[in-house]
């Protein structure tokens, strides 16, 4: 052998040995440190068990304000997996989640809250609720590799979404969860569930890259009605790269980026009118801001499931009057009987707090509010229809019978109506989304029931929604903090004149002083 | 080396469609040593219905006009089946009385079919480990879910004519079968640790053979009529009957 074939062959034993060492090293953590059963327990007991219940039969105390569910540990049936359909998660699966949360639910991510070691440890208390893991557990399910995105591919996407596997009966003709199977959706244990909003990937359980949606399609969502394609990969009747133009085209039906938050929507000056209905084309050109919406739990009765997670709102102004223009998703125009299994399902599996459930669905509700006189420094009223110092106009609408008044609020449930402006409005309702218009004066004709708005000034703003299918009413239903409107200042037409006038003007004097000077010249 | 048996097993299966036999079947299929059938008794029964049936609920079949089109009277969800007095759809099995196993395991799965958005039969047994073929007829989207408690569950994306299979590895009476798409979509899955199972046919009649001599105790379930138990005593090579009576 040569010197450098020895040289190789060492170079090879030292690269393989180095290859074992690091790999043990980097394995080191693991192999040392057993999952800590006991210190599971005690973290589960502390953080879990209120909602997951001490047993872990998703029974905690808080459980019955909840829908979702908390899950149930003993069946060992999880909904976010990279195992086949059917089998039980792999131990990343479940740390996936720990870390992460649920963001369909009330289930929060741990990641900042418990170190690595703990959240392990509380992996290996969870899965000692149930004897399947005793039989070990499986491996991730192989996928293909991802076709590149293109517009042919989507469109394919699109029309396997439609036709072939037939995604749209649950999610809806444009994802939104409003297909005609959903209103009779349960899991497992007979919970009403909610096809996912698509629109939103950033609510996706399990995560919201294309990846993720390929994966949740292959494998299934066990313990609820989003069943597996592995079979139908299996029987020829679809391929993976046909699965993954459907993850493609479900990712395409969300924005490329989650909502920025921000906090103050900006109404535009426009010449002349303003949009003359909430489906009006003029919107589309219209920055919105997207306000997150949660739970009204502050004041009796509380609510601690709403349906609608976020509001879109843009604003224009022409001057003389203001059209704010909301935009939410909503899988049902409520009341509609389509949706009373749903309804029904709601009011009988959790417990009302505070006041009993209503006995069938009402209307949609939609309200924004303002300080009925400006805030002075940075006082404003409480974000929940204001206080009795501070009280605050509100505009209100509902879906059936189709009205929006007006009126004036200090404090939850003492709105007042009455006429403070030319208040108009309009409403349309389509494939799983609400689009409503107010369209006013920006000055009030009577300030004591209204406010006035006044360009270059911002003026706080903030919003409450309800589903009247999910059992929310006027008071149960999503809330948001305070956020702003600022009135753009047209700018008056000199500073567009004013530039052109100084051009023309230093053309006009550089020509005189060449023409000048090529008359000394010659 | 593992010996390969090769031996008929008498078991016959009355099917809720229409009370056919299943066929016989020689065992030792896929490697796996095979069982000799217990014996040569068999049960012969008959599942009566005594007084009005009550009427089954009608389906709001709207949705999927392919499947509506196949009932001519408007499709109806198939709760209680009764013709002649005779109560279709009851799984029938053995709960005591059995020598210790291991058992015959039937050659052939058990199938389950999506036809015109209802399941057919809505009713079916299999033994602990038995293939359960789940066929979808229908030229449109199913999903079959199985909701088991002792078992591992599955949810099928079915989207076209198709066809699957499963098993179950713990004996558990029933397992539901749901479709999400369908809400009214229902089936069960009798699961048992051996092969002596039936169900009613249209004709309330069932059959559990291969039996070894002795006496033993039947159930009979029904999905909203309850259960029934009795005990019947057969001879190598005898049938006994039974008979269960079930009523509104």
């Amino acid at each position: 052998m040569t010197n450098h074939g020895r040289l190789q062959v060492a170079a090879c034993r030292l690269s393989a040995a180095s290859t074992i060492l690091l790999a043990f090293v980097a394995g080191l953590p693991g192999v040392l440190r057993a999952q800590d059963l006991e210190n599971g327990k005690a973290l589960y007991d502390k953080w879990c068990a209120g909602c997951h219940g001490m047993t872990g039969q998703g029974d905690g105390p808080a459980a019955d304000y909840m829908l979702p569910r908390p899950r149930d540990f003993t069946f060992a049936i999880y909904q976010i997996r990279t195992t086949s359909n059917g089998e039980l998660p792999t131990d990343d699966d479940l740390r996936y989640i720990v870390d992460n949360g649920m963001p369909g639910s009330t289930m929060p991510g741990w990641k900042d809250k418990l170190g690595p070691g703990d959240r392990d440890d509380v992996v290996a208390y969870i899965k000692s609720f149930s004897r399947f893991f005793e039989d070990g557990q499986p491996e991730p399910v192989a996928v293909a590799r991802a076709p590149r995105v293109t517009d042919e591919g989507l469109a394919e996407g699109r029309r396997l979404f439609e036709e072939e596997v037939e995604c749209i009966k649950c999610h809806g003709a444009e994802g939104r969860g409003d297909g005609g199977s959903a209103p009779e959706l349960t899991d497992d244990d007979g919970f009403p569930i909610r096809a996912a909003n698509l629109t939103e990937n950033w609510t996706f359980n399990g995560g919201g890259s294309v990846e993720d949606i390929l994966m949740r399609i292959r494998v299934g969502v066990d313990g609820t009605p989003m069943p597996s394609n592995g079979d139908a990969i299996d029987a020829g009747i679809i391929t993976e790269e046909q699965l993954w133009r459907v993850a493609q085209y479900v990712r395409s039906l969300s924005p490329d980026a989650p909502p920025r938050r921000q906090d103050v929507v900006r109404a535009a000056f426009v010449e002349g009118d303003l949009p003359n209905g909430p489906e009006d084309p003029a919107w589309n050109d219209v920055e919105a801001l997207y306000i997150p919406m949660v739970g009204q739990i502050l004041e009796a009765p509380r609510w601690f499931a709403p349906a609608v997670d976020g509001l879109w709102v843009r604003a224009l102004h022409n001057g003389e009057g203001m059209a704010l223009q909301f935009s939410w998703d909503d899988a049902s125009a409520s009341p509609d009987e389509a949706w009373d299994p749903f309804f029904d399902g709601v009011v009988t599996s959790m417990v009302a707090p505070d006041a009993p459930h209503l006995e069938a669905q009402g209307p949609d509700h939609l309200a924004v509010q303002f300080p009925l006189t400006p805030p002075e420094g940075t006082v404003l009223p409480y974000f929940l229809a204001g206080d009795a110092r501070n009280p605050v106009y509100q505009i209100r609408w509902r879906s059936n019978p189709d009205m929006a008044e007006e009126g004036t609020a200090t404090g939850l449930g003492t709105f007042a109506s009455g006429t403070g402006s030319d208040l108009t409005h309009g409403a349309a309702f389509a494939n799983g989304r609400w689009q409503v218009q107010f369209t006013r004066s920006l000055t009030a004709s009577d300030p004591g029931v209204a406010a006035s708005f006044t360009p270059g000034e911002s003026m706080p703003m903030a919003f409450y929604v309800a589903d009247g299918t999910n059992a929310e009413d006027d008071v149960r239903g999503a809330v948001s903090a305070w956020y702003a409107v600022y009135l753009d200042v047209p700018l008056p037409p000199r500073v567009f004149i004013a530039p052109v006038v100084a051009t023309l003007l230093t053309a006009g004097l550089g020509l005189v002083v060449v023409i000048q000077a090529q008359r000394r010249s010659t | 080396m593992r010996r390969i048996l090769a031996v008929p097993v008498l078991l016959s299966v009355a099917c809720g469609g229409g009370g056919e036999s299943g066929g016989e079947s020689s065992g030792g299929g896929g490697g796996e040593a095979a069982v000799a059938a217990l014996g040569t008794a068999s049960i012969m029964g008959v599942v009566n219905f005594s007084g009005m049936a009550p009427a089954n609920p009608a389906i709001d079949m709207a949705e999927e006009a392919e499947c509506a089109a196949k009932y001519a009277d408007g499709p109806t969800d198939p709760v209680v089946v009764v013709a002649d007095g005779k109560l279709a759809n009851v799984f029938v099995r053995i709960t005591s009385g059995l020598p210790a196993g291991p058992y015959p395991m039937p050659s052939s799965p058990s199938v389950i079919d999506q036809d015109g958005c209802l399941y057919t039969p809505r009713v079916v047994g299999v033994m602990v480990g038995q293939d359960l073929e789940i066929q979808n007829s229908d030229p449109l989207l199913h999903n079959i879910k199985a909701v088991p408690t002792a078992n591992r569950g599955f949810n099928i994306s079915q989207p076209r004519v198709m066809s699957s299979t499963r098993s179950f590895n713990t004996a558990e009476v029933m397992v539901p079968l749901e479709c999400s798409v369908h809400g009214w979509m229902q089936a069960y899955v009798g699961v048992v640790e051996h092969p002596y199972f039936a169900v009613s046919g249209a004709d309330g009649a069932f059959t559990i053979s291969g039996l070894p001599a002795g006496t033993y105790t039947l159930e009979a379930w029904h999905e909203t009529l309850g259960t029934q138990t009795m005990d019947v005593t057969v001879e190598d090579g005898g049938s006994a009957s039974a008979e269960f009576s079930f009523g509104s």
